[in-house]
């Protein structure tokens, strides 16, 4: 079993620059913030340390951090400028019986975080999912296509704080 | 018209008018087609089974839209399904009953606002004939709902549209 800064110690002293800071100020848990070209190789580690063994991704999710500049459009609508998206990696042992959050940022306008759905299987949905409501792109992803919405969505990403959602779905009135 | 064994009068000789004689027909066999879509699919499944008995009313499910009377939307149409749904009301042969049960399918129920993937009512693909409330409505609901829709199915005519 290892605490999180013991966790933190360890892949600092492994991947230097990628691995960002740790974050102590949220309520529950503390976060790893790594780098999101370095995701991959950093679960890779994670997962066959012998002394870490990381065989199980809980959780992975996207997240809009709404940091950008929001701009008001002539319609009366918002549309966020800038900022960055968000992946959440909630990981655990099985085998020894200690668990991590790691925690990467990416430009919204460009958003690309290196897949992990070859370190763990189930990421692939996981991802399949951050990418159908965020929009995220996962490098090196098996195969990535929209998984809940159509996949002739065209509307863009449900989730991004500021979606806007069409008119009509062929030819199917959207709005209430 | 009240049941057709009423118009018994001596032995095995029965009166009656083509057009009744149709319409106790169908609604006595409303086969259902086995579907549903969401938490409302649990009660529909509740009033099949022999505690409320759907059979009674001669409703059976049949895993085939080709041989199917009626369909209960039973839960959230999706923007997504209901591409499928209008693809198997199509290929139900006429005559055709729908019952739209449950808050979200009659108008898109708590997601008719935000629901981003929620078709607002599944009356915008498909013409509905009965209308069940409730989230999900009891066995008795829909039980009811039926009930109303035998009642609509009565009073066709061959000649005037039912009311």
């Amino acid at each position: 079993m290892k605490t999180v800064e013991e966790l933190f110690d360890l892949v600092k002293a492994k991947f230097g620059d990628a691995i960002l800071q740790m974050n102590t100020s949220l309520p529950k848990e503390t976060v790893i913030e790594v780098s999101p070209e370095a995701v991959a190789e950093i679960s890779w580690y994670l997962r066959d340390d012998e002394e870490l063994k990381f065989d199980n991704l809980m959780l992975l999710t996207g997240l809009d951090d709404e940091n950008g500049e929001k701009v008001k459009l002539e319609d009366g609508t918002t549309e966020i400028k800038g900022g960055t998206l968000s992946v959440v990696y909630h990981l655990e042992s099985m085998a020894i019986g200690h668990k991590l959050v790691l925690k990467t940022s990416t430009p919204r306008e460009t958003p690309e975080v290196e897949s992990v759905a070859r370190v763990w299987a189930c990421a692939d949905w996981h991802e399949r999912e951050a990418y159908d409501m965020f929009g995220i792109i996962f490098k090196n992803h098996p195969d990535l296509r929209r998984i809940l919405m159509p996949y002739d969505w065209e509307a863009g990403y449900p989730l991004r704080k500021d979606y806007k959602n069409p008119e009509f779905y062929q030819g199917m009135k959207v709005p209430y | 018209m009240g049941l057709l064994d009423k118009e018994f009068n001596d032995d095995n000789i029965v009166i009656t008018k083509v057009e009744d004689l149709l319409n106790w027909a169908r609604l006595s066999s409303l086969w259902q087609m086995s579907f549903g879509l969401a938490c409302c699919a649990i009660e529909m499944m509740a009033t099949s089974a022999s505690h409320y008995d759907f059979d009674r009313f001669g409703v059976i499910p049949r895993p085939s839209p080709r041989q199917a009377d009626i369909i209960i939307i039973s839960g959230t149409v999706t923007l997504k399904m209901a591409t499928r749904i209008k693809r198997l009301y199509e290929q139900m042969p006429d005559p055709k009953y729908i019952i739209s049960m449950g808050s979200c399918s009659n108008c898109g129920g708590p997601y008719w606002e935000h629901g981003y993937h929620v078709l607002k009512g599944v009356d915008r693909v498909i013409p509905v004939d009965v209308y069940v409330p409730g989230c999900p409505p009891r066995p008795e609901a829909l039980l009811d709902g039926l009930l109303k829709l035998q009642d609509k199915i009565r009073n066709e005519s061959l000649v005037k549209k039912a009311v």
